[in-house]
């Protein structure tokens, strides 16, 4: 489940201030601002140039750089699918448009429900159980369509319970 | 009713965890307090026999046996059965250790994953662990670094540079500070040995990171992970806060006056930063952009400072190296390829895993003997051999020993040991295609040939699919692949070339079917 609370300028200083000693220390403090946020929010730039002696366009070119790192706040889970060469053996561009059909969504959006935000990634390490995903932190193998489709129902039937 | 304590095995890895792990450790669980059996799960690593996950193992008197793929709904008819007394059942295979696949191999680096709990101290000391390190802390650094040099081990990102040449540049270089730093960025599809290892056996790169350390001079290191593996994190977290509790990282290594202080620092989606150069800027908070060469990182690397950066293979190497003595190690091998390497076999596979064999082992033993052909059960027509910079090979080249040189030799690459096989049912246009379509996404976009030349080649694989002058278009390709090749700053576009090169030589029927022919399909 992802994290998505809104901006909150103290709690991003204190995430800056418990990670400051670190030496390279912006990618630990953009992890862990996305941890918090569910994004880098527009104003963790400006935040972090000032704090870390930075510009705002370095900021922004490290934030830029990463696939990792989101600029709008996430759907409640993220399902990162792979599309990799060993997943491709295995038929995993399939899957993606069984996912991409039975979602409605292409990479990089989220469902209309906020349900779930689809990416796509290089390689999940999964490639003798191929084809994998991972749904938040919960990796997958040998995923086929209907495999995903009760991921997905258990996925919501999950936090329905909680 | 026995009251004998039982010791069951479930694992813990990432690739166990995909097909329900966790789900079969808490049913077992349930089982034995429903019936009153006391129980002791251990969550090990994976043995590296994939295909057979959730593998559960028993311990008995004759060693441990082994029951997969186990699901949660086959746990009370295994309990039925009598396994917990290592009995027969349709999932059976018998001693673990004598499953073909397992017994076939030459396991040195991966000689405990699978088999100890892999958070455990003891259980690391009781199965040998940290006598390399008690050994090179009596020695001196030069003789350290001999005894790896001698031991001829290459480095196992890919590049395959001799280990010990590396780390005497270190060694040599005058400096306040220096770093290890541990390159786990494993980005390469196909490959998943180094999550393994650090999933199933995290005190071993511990071990082999202190010692580089001691060797070098250097008194901090850094795991870079990518951010794709969040259970190798946690492990590699967890490990290191358990290592310097029983001090065997921190100020006085195991009593000694050693220092050397180690902490995992997490990637962000970046395929590049598996390159050495990118890795150190991304270290540093930064971009990951690729640094020109020279100077080498052994003597400007993390923060300007002389840095050994290793692959995780290569510093798992580094304990057994220590422990049993350069000539051990170099003994197994041919040619200038010395030791052992985790070949990973993936994708369209019927048993898929980690094979760790000596070099000169070839690809049609891996495939056939140890991979069993694909899972599809149709001929294997195409493998991509080292990662997605790799060269895609036919079933005519697959008597090839596994080896740095041989396979340098028809252009391709033995690189981390991955192997992606493909059924017959692959257009490799389309994969030709596919590796361009990576490097323009993953480009750092630092050099032109790189950034501009990969989107340039998307373009014309599309034109090529799509039957437009095809002889004129391949031609450009093959211009293109050359400027790629020789004018990138690293491997990234200097050998995309290779996956597109080797699919267009070994498969160019699929190059040149006509518009119609794709259309009708």
């Amino acid at each position: 489940m992802n994290a998505r609370s809104p901006w909150n300028a103290e709690r991003a200083a204190a995430i800056v201030e418990a990670n400051r000693h670190l030496r390279g220390n912006l990618l630990p403090i953009l992890h862990a601002l996305q941890e918090e946020f569910g994004c880098i929010d527009e104003d963790a730039v400006p935040l972090l140039a000032s704090e870390l002696n930075l510009s705002r366009a370095d900021v922004h070119g490290v934030v830029s750089f990463y696939h990792e790192f989101r600029r709008t706040r996430p759907g409640r889970h993220t399902i990162k699918v792979c599309r990799a060469e060993a997943c491709q053996s295995m038929n995993a561009d399939g899957l993606i448009d069984h996912i991409r059909r039975r979602l409605k969504v292409n990479f990089h959006e989220t469902t209309a429900d906020d349900a779930f935000t689809l990416e796509p990634v290089f390689c999940l390490g999964n490639c003798a159980l191929a084809p994998a995903m991972m749904v938040d932190e919960t990796l997958h193998g040998r995923v086929s369509p209907g495999r995903f489709d009760s991921i997905a129902a258990s996925t919501l039937a999950a936090e329905a319970a909680r | 009713m026995s009251a004998t304590m039982h010791t069951v095995y479930v694992p813990r890895d990432a690739a166990a965890l995909s097909v329900g792990a966790e789900e079969v450790a808490a049913a077992i669980r349930a089982e034995a307090t429903k019936r009153g059996l006391p129980l002791r799960i251990v969550r090990n690593g994976s043995r590296g026999m994939l295909w057979l996950e959730p593998l559960v193992e028993v311990e008995t008197a004759e060693g441990r046996v082994a029951y997969g793929p186990v699901s949660a709904e086959d746990v009370p008819g295994l309990f039925d059965a009598g396994f917990l007394q290592g009995a027969e059942h349709a999932l059976g295979h018998g001693l673990t250790e004598a499953i073909p696949y397992f017994a076939k191999q030459e396991r040195l680096t991966f000689a405990r994953c699978g088999i100890i709990d892999p958070l455990s101290v003891e259980d690391y000391r009781l199965h040998g662990g940290f006598r390399g390190l008690e050994r090179a802390l009596a020695m001196t650094p030069a003789e350290i670094v001999a005894e790896v040099t001698e031991s001829g081990l290459r480095g196992r990102g890919g590049a395959g540079f001799p280990t010990g040449i590396k780390w005497n540049t270190v060694l040599n270089a005058w400096a306040d500070q220096k770093y290890i730093c541990c390159n786990a960025d494993e980005g390469d599809s196909g490959t998943f040995a180094d999550r393994m290892i650090m999933e199933g056996d995290p005190f071993c790169l511990i071990e082999g990171m202190t010692i580089a350390a001691i060797a070098v001079g250097a008194t901090e290191g850094y795991i870079y992970i990518r951010s794709e593996y969040p259970h190798a994190v946690a492990t590699m977290r967890e490990a290191i806060r358990l290592a310097y509790d029983e001090k065997w990282l921190g100020d006085a290594i195991h009593g000694t006056a050693h220092r050397f202080h180690l902490d995992v620092r997490v990637g962000a989606g970046a395929y590049i930063c598996g390159e050495e150069t990118s890795m150190l800027e991304s270290l540093e908070g930064k971009r990951g952009t690729v640094r020109a060469k020279p100077p080498l990182p052994a003597l400007e690397g993390l923060f300007g400072k002389p840095t050994v950066v290793n692959n995780v293979l290569s510093l798992t190497s580094v304990p057994v190296i220590l422990d049993k003595g350069a000539a051990y190690y170099r003994d197994f091998g041919v040619g200038r390829s010395r030791g052992t390497l985790a070949f990973q076999l993936a994708g369209n596979i019927k048993h898929g895993g980690i094979v760790e064999k000596a070099f000169g082992v070839t690809l049609h033993e891996l495939l056939y003997e140890f991979g069993g052909g694909t899972i599809t059960g149709r001929p294997i027509r195409a493998v991509q051999a080292g990662g997605p910079l790799g060269a895609y090979l036919p079933p005519s080249l697959f008597d090839l020993p596994k080896d740095y040189e041989a396979f340098a030799a028809v252009e391709a690459m033995v690189g981390h040991g991955g192997i992606v096989v493909f059924d017959d049912g692959v257009d490799m246009a389309r994969q030709a295609r596919f590796a361009m379509e990576f490097c323009a996404a993953e480009s750092c976009g630092k050099c032109t040939p790189c950034r501009i030349g990969a989107v340039r080649g998307v373009e014309v694989m599309d034109r090529i699919i799509a039957g437009q002058n095809v002889a004129a278009n391949v031609t450009l390709l093959q211009d293109l692949c050359e400027v790629m090749t020789d004018g990138s700053l690293c491997a990234m576009g200097g050998m995309t070339p290779i996956p597109v090169r080797s699919a267009l030589k070994h498969f160019p029927e699929d190059f040149t079917r006509s518009p119609t022919a794709v259309a009708a399909e």
